[in-house]
């Protein structure tokens, strides 16, 4: 365990600012501060709020998790960044504070992909991650299924969301439904009083026709509408709205898409294990019916627990320790915060 | 004592090393770059360039200063993030100063107003006497200035110039005119015509030794390591979303 590399992550793409701590596949610390608090009355992530939070959170978030690591930063091999995809501010945050750790205490840095991390972090839990495979990352900020032939090298992206997140579906119709925010634990509560079957809301881009030229993307806008056209029919008509049962249906269409897609893409590419992260990866019904439809097939799921599918420091180090080990060069000390930064890119050439 | 002086609240990502002594400081050496879109990628190099050009490493540091702003608020952050998180991994003390203050300083004797660039045809500014500021820092329209800078300071302003009048630019070339003899940094080259002072055109951004002279004591008496939080001066834009909207119609 001594000659496996100590690694340290830092994620700030979004409202979680992250310091995880592993050592190979062992996770030592993940520390995490949140400013979703801060975001709740505006009902979803105003950018300069958590890049604010973000500058405020950081070094207090490094100290708690080289404490619960029992690690100093000279006993680190390397420090790995989440580089991009995200919100352009709040990436540069973290980028500016691993280069200024990287610069102190003279180690090696990694930009990386946020999306590979969130595959990578599956390791900590399940071990080595068998390859191909294929992921499916869930979330408020995304929505792809990808197919991970090397971690390390390069993930292919076989599909993505043309319009919402799915995670942002959830933070809508729970706004609509006045559950508060944010909308995925909130609407997976309310369903499970509710009927599932009760109301019967669009699957968008399951047509035949869509099948063809987005046989692997998402689309959630169409059904956000739907049942915002729904509720309002019922308060028009004077009648109460079935918050339970709207919540339900609704959770149901959207976890019918994505496992339908996503054991569709293990099918067509004769993959066998299928991984699911991001934070709508904690959605109970997804879990459940994702279990069920792969295990028809012979697939196997790996879900992280809840607290390592949404974003966070341990990600990052999970996926900085692949690198290292598998000997990939660390980028320079001019890499950029990029957030549209595409899978291709597993980690900033060096 | 060596300094790492940091700002990155203009276009200009300034790294610099400053030796500090009991009565007195030098600079080592300074790299800096003008591009407001390229903070990220450039402050960390620069850092290691003016270490590596000095031969030192980064356990040679004793303390590190950064310009707190105000400046644009996603460059502004590049420059604390660095200085906070390499004085966190160097156990030294990081102290803050105000940006202008720097540019303010490095100006010299007489009354001079220090203007950036705050984006949204406005600019940070405040105003110096003898390199001491005397008011401010604020953000303001540039022809707004004027009539800020009048309440502040209280100098002579010419009767029927006050704020409000109807050709702002007539107020503020008249009044800023009244009350400072020149301006510097990179907002008052940029608004030049209409502050009507001249411009100090060698200083557009903050200096790095400009920036450890102001913070000088407290390195000296090996003050307390201070977080440094931006002079924001803006709140965020944010709009509480109103009541919803309906769809069918
Ligand atoms: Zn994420």
């Amino acid at each position: 365990m001594r000659d496996e590399p100590l690694v340290l992550g830092i994620e700030t793409s979004c409202d979680e600012t992250g310091v995880g701590i592993v050592r190979g596949h062992t996770l030592l610390a993940d520390a995490l501060a949140s400013s979703v608090d801060q975001h709740a009355r505006f009902g979803g992530v105003v950018p300069e709020v958590a890049s604010r939070a973000h500058l405020e959170a950081l070094v207090p978030t490094m100290q708690r998790a080289l404490d619960e690591a029992g690690v100093t930063l000279a006993d680190v091999d390397a420090i790995a960044v989440t580089s991009g995809p995200g919100l352009a501010g709040a990436l540069l945050v973290g980028v500016a504070a691993a280069k200024g750790y990287a610069l102190a205490a003279e180690k090696p840095i990694y930009g990386v992909n946020h999306l590979a991390a969130h595959v990578a972090v599956d390791t900590l839990e399940h071990g080595p991650l068998p390859e191909p495979a294929v992921a499916m990352l869930v979330s408020g900020g995304h929505s792809s299924l990808l197919l991970v032939d090397d971690l390390t090298a390069g993930v292919t992206p076989l599909g993505a969301t043309i319009d919402d997140a799915a995670g942002e579906a959830f933070d809508k119709v729970a706004r609509l439904l006045g559950l508060g925010f944010p909308g995925g634990p909130i609407i997976d509560r309310s369903a499970r009083d509710g009927d599932a079957a009760s109301i019967h809301f669009p699957r968008g881009l399951t047509a035949p026709k869509d099948m063809v030229a987005h046989r692997f993307d998402f689309s959630f806008s169409g059904l956000k509408t739907a049942v915002a056209r729904w509720v309002e029919a019922r308060e028009r008509a004077g009648e109460p709205v079935p918050v339970a049962d709207v919540s339900a249906s609704f959770q149901e269409a959207v976890c019918d898409v994505l496992t339908a897609k996503a054991i569709d893409a293990c099918r067509s590419t004769g993959v066998r294990t299928l991984v699911i992260g991001g934070g709508v990866a904690a959605n109970s019904r997804l879990r459940v019916l994702a279990e069920e439809r792969a295990a028809r097939h012979g697939i196997a799921v790996r879900v992280p627990r809840p607290g390592l599918c949404t974003d966070n420091g341990a990600m990052v180090a999970a996926l900085g320790s692949h690198l290292v080990k598998a000997g990939i060069a660390p980028s320079r000390l001019d890499l950029p915060a990029d957030s549209a930064m595409g899978l291709t890119e597993v980690s900033v050439p060096g | 004592m060596l300094v790492l002086a940091l700002d990155t609240a203009t276009p200009a990502s300034t790294a610099a090393l400053v030796e500090v002594t009991p009565d007195g400081l030098s600079g080592i050496a300074e790299r800096r770059t003008v591009d407001p879109r390229a903070h990220g990628e450039r402050l960390a190099p620069e850092i290691a360039a003016v270490l590596a050009d000095a031969g030192l490493r980064p356990r040679d540091l004793t303390a590190i200063v950064a310009g707190l702003g105000p400046g644009p608020f996603t460059g502004l952050r590049v420059g604390l993030a660095t200085a906070a998180s390499m004085g966190h991994a160097l156990g030294i003390p990081t102290y803050g100063v105000c940006s202008l203050d720097g540019l303010g300083r490095a100006a010299g004797p007489g009354r001079v107003l220090i203007a950036t660039d705050a984006r949204r045809r406005e600019v940070y500014f405040a105003t110096y006497a003898d390199g001491e500021r005397t008011s401010g820092p604020e953000v303001a329209k540039p022809a707004d200035v004027a009539g800020l800078l009048h309440g502040a300071v209280g100098s002579a302003l010419p009767a029927g110039l006050l704020p409000g009048t109807a050709d702002e630019s007539v107020e503020a070339e008249a009044t800023v005119a009244g009350l400072v003899d020149r301006a510097a940094g990179e907002g008052a080259l940029k608004y030049g015509d209409l502050f009507g002072v001249p411009v100090e055109e060698h200083l557009l951004y903050p200096p790095g030794a400009a920036l450890v002279a102001l913070a000088a004591d407290r390195i000296r008496g090996a003050a307390p390591s201070e977080i440094l939080t931006p002079l924001y001066l803006r709140r965020p834009d944010a709009v509480e979303p109103s009541a919803r909207k309906p769809v069918l119609t």
